[in-house]
């Protein structure tokens, strides 16, 4: 915390003439060693390291890869190819970064829902939350771009999409859809800027973390209670060794599991179409983004009606940026002083709703908005004739062959001149594209009832501190003379 | 910083702390030394770079004193069609007056019939003082002893590529190569 004092002592000549010019070892020793933290912090609390490390991860491998990789239509898919047959462990590096940007994801995911269920994004913690937003915003902006590199079938029409929302904007949106492409298509100087962008974005991510954890550290971490440190000695271990540990133990897990996909799946989250060369003239027949942007996705085509004077198209790309954008807005829409949704049964339960329609939305993302969400369903015979007033009139046949000789039937029992036709159609069915529409209502509604359930809701009692909660917990257990921590 | 005292922490379990500090430790450097091998290795030559570090060279359409130039993996090579007074100039040196003593027929390698085919000589282009290109016969500079000039500090090569003067410490490298029948040559780094 902000008000903690400094407990750094320069043991030598050295460190004392250091620390009165530049005190970096104390800044160190306050910020990363000593740093007060509560000690009820449980396992979702080291996603915050986990990302730290992802970031490093992309930014070394990017690097690395930027060494080998070479901007241009021509060139781009050979020199990655290149990479994944001829560069020494070029395959190893390709599929670190790749799959790192799904880790990365996945982490940041867990992080933010980490922040929504104890309510790490209320009062005092509005920057920190509305920074990691920030972070959140460039990470798609960063993995969108970098996707394009490779410059496979996948690379090329999903950028064509992605830059394509930019043209749904009314009046200037062709001219800045032209401004992004440098073009009136995505070419050469399209992936020249996007690459120049995609190695530039990491840095900003890294210099906007280094203001999320300035802002970490005024009011410090957050924790399960959702209750403030109100006695830094009893409630507060330091952050070395304890949490140093702790992180670092999870980190070791989390890249356990990365390390699965890199070498036993590499190519499970991405799509085989970006092993064929961009090729302008043919899009794949089911393009859909990474992973990560799915629930998005399924957002931006839930859209499909005109709201009076605003096409579909438009308003899908505002559904889709205010999915976002209700981030940002979220710690002042949450009415509810109590913090953790461990106290807030009724909230609790629309939080777990949320997760859900998150996770649901992207399967949404993934499905073709036209599929049956409970299967497809079969077919429905369908007779149409003109009767003798010269009403269209139509009846429908519905089973499997049967029904085809009875709609024969009745054709035949028709008078002539009633021009009788038979054709199947569709039947009726709940698709994707009305789940995903439910859903973004859905969604959009958490955010809602955030609002108004913080006025009515009754919460349960709140432990009065840190302690007596980890106290209290422990009780049963070590109901003896030693109080557990 | 918050002072953990005995009686708080009379029931930590020094196994299980010790496990997690030398497991995370471990999975750490190791890890860490597993991805610096990684991360060096991959400045060394590509597959394909390696791959492209050798050429087959028609060598029966340079015409008598002249050459012509071929780039290897990037390096420059000289493939010289000397005339018969280039040979007899190159035979004719004292060996024992040169920088980098070397016969004439040190310098050529045989044909797979064992003779040896004096009228070509295969040499790196590098100049062995600083790496600048030498001129030669096409650029109208052979310098005094009638085989390379370099011009950036004044090198000059005889009829069989050795330095004879200036700053270069060494002959012109003879690259590995072999002929592959009496008009292809195979050269490679
Ligand atoms: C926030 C961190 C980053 C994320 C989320 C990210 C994400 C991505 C993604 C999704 C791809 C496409 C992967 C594929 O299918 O091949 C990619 C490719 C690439 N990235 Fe990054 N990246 C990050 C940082 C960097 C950095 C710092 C650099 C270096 C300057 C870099 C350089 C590259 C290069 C050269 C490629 C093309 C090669 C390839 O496709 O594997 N990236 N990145
Ligand atoms: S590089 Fe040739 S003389 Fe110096």
């Amino acid at each position: 915390m902000s008000g903690h004092e400094s407990s750094y002592e320069p043991t030598n000549a050295f460190t004392r003439w250091l620390d009165s010019r530049l005190p970096i070892i104390r800044f160190a020793q306050d910020h990363a060693m000593n740093f007060p933290t509560p000690k009820n912090l449980n396992y979702w609390w080291t996603f915050g390291g986990i990302l730290a490390v992802c970031l490093v991860v992309q930014i070394v491998t990017g690097v690395i890869l930027a060494m080998h990789y070479s901007p241009g239509v021509d060139t781009a898919f050979a020199s990655v190819e290149r990479i994944m047959r001829d560069v020494p462990y070029g395959w190893l590096l390709r599929y670190i970064h790749s799959n790192g940007a799904s880790m990365f994801f996945l982490a940041v995911y867990i992080h933010m829902f980490r922040g929504l269920y104890y309510g790490s994004y209320k009062a005092p913690r509005e920057v920190l939350w509305v920074l990691g937003c920030v972070i959140y915003l460039l990470m798609m902006a960063t993995a969108f771009l970098g996707y394009m590199l490779p410059w496979g079938q996948m690379s090329y029409h999903g950028s064509n999409v992605i830059t394509g929302l930019f043209g749904a904007i009314p009046i200037i949106g062709d001219t800045i859809h032209t401004w992004i492409m440098g073009g009136p298509s995505i070419g050469n100087q399209t992936l020249q800027r996007f690459f120049s962008l995609h190695y530039l974005l990491p840095f900003m991510i890294a210099a906007v973390v280094v203001l999320h954890v300035w802002a970490l550290h005024v009011p410090g971490n957050n924790n399960p209670t959702g209750v403030e440190v109100q006695d830094v000695e009893k409630e507060t271990v330091p952050f070395h060794p304890y949490y140093t540990v702790k992180d670092a133990f999870a980190i070791v897990l989390f890249f356990m599991m990365f390390a699965v996909f890199v070498f036993y799946a590499p190519n499970v989250l991405g799509h085989a179409d970006n092993y064929v060369q961009a090729n302008p003239l043919v899009t794949p027949s089911h393009i859909v983004p990474e992973w990560y942007f799915l629930p998005f996705y399924a957002i931006l085509r839930a859209i499909t009606f005109d709201v009076g004077p605003i096409p579909a198209k438009l308003l899908g790309v505002i559904f889709m940026f205010a999915a976002i954008a209700v981030l940002f807005l979220l710690p002042w829409m949450d009415t509810s002083k109590v913090k953790s949704m461990r106290y807030r049964p009724v909230a609790r339960q629309f939080f777990f709703g949320f997760v859900a329609t998150c996770l649901l939305l992207g399967w949404c993302g993934a499905s073709n908005p036209d599929d049956g969400v409970f299967g497809t369903p079969g077919k429905k015979l369908v007779v149409s004739y003109t009767d003798a007033g010269g009403a269209e009139i139509t009846s429908e046949y519905d089973g499997g062959g049967e029904a085809y000789l009875d709609a024969k039937k009745f054709v035949e029992s028709l008078p002539a001149g009633t021009n009788a036709s038979i054709s199947a159609v569709a039947k009726p069915t709940f698709q994707f594209r009305h789940l995903s529409l439910i859903l973004t209502f859905a969604y959009f509604g958490y955010f809602i009832l955030l609002f108004f359930v913080g006025l009515t809701e009754s919460s349960k009692a709140v432990p009065e501190s840190i302690h007596k909660s980890v106290l209290k917990r422990s009780k049963p257990s070590t109901a003896t003379a030693i109080p557990a921590e | 910083m918050t002072d953990h005292t005995a009686n708080e922490h009379d029931a930590v379990d020094e196994d299980r702390r010790n496990f997690i500090h030398i497991a995370t430790g471990a999975a750490a450097f190791g890890g860490t030394a597993m991805f610096a091998w990684v991360a060096v290795d991959q400045w060394n030559p590509a597959a394909d770079t390696k791959a492209a570090s050798a050429m087959d060279v028609d060598i029966s359409k340079i015409p008598a004193c002249g050459e012509i130039r071929v780039l290897i993996g990037g390096k420059p090579f000289f493939i010289r069609h000397r005339t018969a007074t280039e040979i007899s100039e190159a035979e004719a040196v004292n060996i024992s007056t040169l920088r980098d003593p070397q016969s004439d027929d040190d310098r050529l390698r045989p044909k797979p019939d064992g003779s040896l085919n004096r009228s070509i000589l295969i040499t790196s282009g590098s100049c062995t003082h600083l790496g600048c290109v030498p001129l030669g016969p096409c650029q109208g500079n052979t310098g005094d002893f009638g085989g390379w000039y370099c011009p950036c500090h004044g090198s000059h090569y005889d009829t069989s590529g050795r330095i004879r003067k200036g700053p270069a410490p060494r002959n012109l490298p003879v690259p590995d190569y072999r002929y592959l029948s009496d008009t292809v040559v195979n050269i490679s780094l």
